[in-house]
């Protein structure tokens, strides 16, 4: 990545960052949010900047990069630029882990993510089992029925537990299946931080591992990597890094499709440069989404999932006919 | 020195064996070629020696040591594989391509050595690739891209070089380059194993021929010893004669029947 790349995606990060803390129902000017990130101001900014605005942009932040930088190691390891967390059921299954836990009275910010992931690797292995099964593991439009498919089942299996769960015990349907940053809570936050930092750390030190995957099984055998290990491990990570951000923020869609796209179309090359400007490029996606969910029918919020959703889809059907063009 | 003794190989799953107990020894300095028809067994081959596929019976040897006491990595320093196949999704520079060469080399996080530089440089300087190598790999034209390929697997530095089909899909021009190319690592040194299915320039080029037939060897020996009529007919079910190549007089394979001879 060049120096004026990564400075271009700080920059977006920044100021996706600085929108997230000064608008939403009551707008701030940016020297009033300056101001109250350094405690000074009036009760009111400081209340809203700190107490509400810091913690719902820092989840915000992670929940993206946790996300982008998970569809770029799904990516690079199934060879497949359609891959990502949530088209791939890998999101839906760490949501039913979440939420049967939830239903079943435990919610510790730091298990719930342990959940997800369990459910999320389960949902993993049925993916590529069924793919496989089809046999058409290589094909990308084969691996995306089956991810749709299992993540459908987990859907609806949430739907069935939210259903029959005491009222109130759980947080509501549409928190997890549109995703939300509504529950920033400090210890929310820092369980996904943490995660999620663990997830890019890994990636990153696989870097290189990740670069011969992505030429396809036989070239990466060729020069020397364990294939069947070195899979196993991007699909744990990039799980982990889904499952964080849906017990974070529940399912929130396409980040992973869009933001490594985007990095690539400005001319990142190598997987440890894409995970990084995925990483800030999806933190900035997110907080902005979250902008527009927040402000656009204001006072009223839009669900999180829902505008990552509307921004998506036609990305994606556009690469799906590139794909099936190739 | 690449060993085969009495491998059989079975595809999982499949009834039968795709390769039989097939010998062969691929040495130093030379152009050993695998040849036959679709079918026979020759990419299977190929498979068990990416750690792919597991012998049934029977070995592969490097140097003396078997293939399954070989860590991958060590593999890949003492044998380049150019797979039939490889289509990056992601396109790279063709530099961070041929550099990708090293990766049995390097540890995760350090830099490229002064070695490694040096081995790609004189990977780019053999495949004649210099070129190229600031474009990215899905501009590369199909005798582009094999060159590059090829100029990868010498940088991993390794001493025998085993390619698959190198040159299907090449014009004669980019097929000969290829051919001339792999002829002189051999003078130089490398032990070159070769699958491929172009049997007269195979025969013009190559110093040991393998011919494979439904997993078995059928022929093995000198382009000479196996480039014979009634050997070929039998293992190709075709009529055929077998002339001199009048370039440099190798034998070499012309099918007969054609328009209005049915």
């Amino acid at each position: 990545m060049s120096r004026r790349t990564a400075a271009l995606l700080v920059a977006v990060l920044l100021l996706a960052v600085m929108l997230g803390l000064a608008l939403g129902s009551v707008a701030l000017a940016p020297d009033v949010v300056v101001a109250a990130l350094l405690g000074r101001g009036d009760p009111t900014a400081l209340a809203i900047v700190n107490g509400l605005r810091v913690p719902r942009v820092a989840l915000g932040v992670f929940v993206g990069a946790g996300l982008a930088a998970s569809g770029t190691a799904l990516q690079a390891t199934l060879r497949n630029p359609l891959a990502e967390p949530y088209l791939l059921g890998v999101s839906g299954g760490a949501a039913m882990g979440a939420v049967l836990v939830v239903v079943g009275g435990l919610t510790s910010p730091v298990f719930l993510p342990l959940a997800a992931f369990v459910g999320a690797a389960v949902a993993v292995a049925l993916v590529l089992l069924v793919a496989r099964a089809a046999g058409g593991r290589s094909d990308p439009r084969v691996l995306l029925m089956a991810g749709v498919v299992v993540g459908a089942f987990c859907t609806a299996a949430i739907m069935v537990l939210l259903a029959t769960a005491p009222e109130g015990a759980v947080r509501g349907a549409l928190w997890w299946m549109m995703g939300s940053l509504g529950d920033a809570r400090a210890a929310a936050v820092t369980s996904v931080a943490a995660y999620v930092l663990v997830g890019m750390t890994l990636l990153l030190w696989w870097g290189r591992d990740l670069d011969v995957l992505s030429l396809g099984e036989e070239a990466a055998a060729a020069l020397g990597l364990d294939v069947d290990r070195a899979t196993r491990r991007i699909y744990l990570t990039a799980s982990l890094l889904a499952a964080a951000t849906v017990a974070g923020a529940g399912l929130i869609g396409f980040v992973g499709l869009v933001v490594p796209a985007i990095a690539r179309a400005l001319g990142v090359r190598g997987t440890r440069a894409t995970v990084v400007a995925a990483a800030l490029l999806g933190g900035a996606l997110v907080v902005v989404a979250d902008v527009v969910a927040r402000t656009v029918a204001s006072p009223a919020e839009l669900p999180l999932g829902a505008v990552t959703a509307l921004v998506g889809v036609p990305f994606f059907l556009w690469r799906l006919r590139a794909t099936a063009a190739r | 020195m690449i060993r085969l003794d009495g491998l059989v190989l079975r595809h999982p799953g499949a009834q039968e064996a795709a390769v039989q107990g097939v010998s062969l020894a691929a040495a130093a300095g030379r152009i050993t070629a695998i040849v036959g028809p679709n079918g026979s067994g020759k990419s299977t081959i190929v498979r068990a020696l990416l750690g792919r596929l597991a012998p049934e019976a029977g070995g592969v040897s490097i140097d003396g040591t078997p293939l399954a006491a070989i860590d991958r990595r060590r593999f890949a320093t003492q044998v380049a594989v150019v797979p039939q196949r490889e289509e990056p999704v992601f396109p790279l520079e063709v530099r961070d391509f041929i550099a990708l060469g090293r990766y049995p080399h390097a540890s995760p996080f350090a830099g490229p050595t002064a070695a490694d530089r040096d081995a790609v440089a004189r990977a780019v300087a053999r495949a004649q690739v210099e070129p190229f190598l600031d474009r990215r790999t899905d501009t590369l034209s199909g005798g582009e891209w094999q060159r590059v390929r090829i100029a990868r697997a010498l940088a991993q530095g390794a001493r025998a070089l085993v390619l698959d089909e190198p040159t299907t899909f090449l014009d004669i021009a980019h097929e000969m380059a290829v051919f001339e190319l792999l002829d002189a690592l051999a003078r130089e040194g490398q032990a070159v194993l070769l699958v491929s299915h172009q049997l007269n320039l195979v025969a013009r080029f190559a110093d040991h021929i393998v011919l494979l037939h439904h997993g078995r060897v059928a022929a093995a020996g000198t382009p000479a010893e196996v480039m014979r009529g009634e050997v070929l007919e039998r293992v190709y079910e075709w009529p055929l004669v077998v002339s001199r190549d009048p370039a440099v007089g190798a034998p070499v394979l012309v099918p007969l029947r054609g328009r209005g001879t049915r």
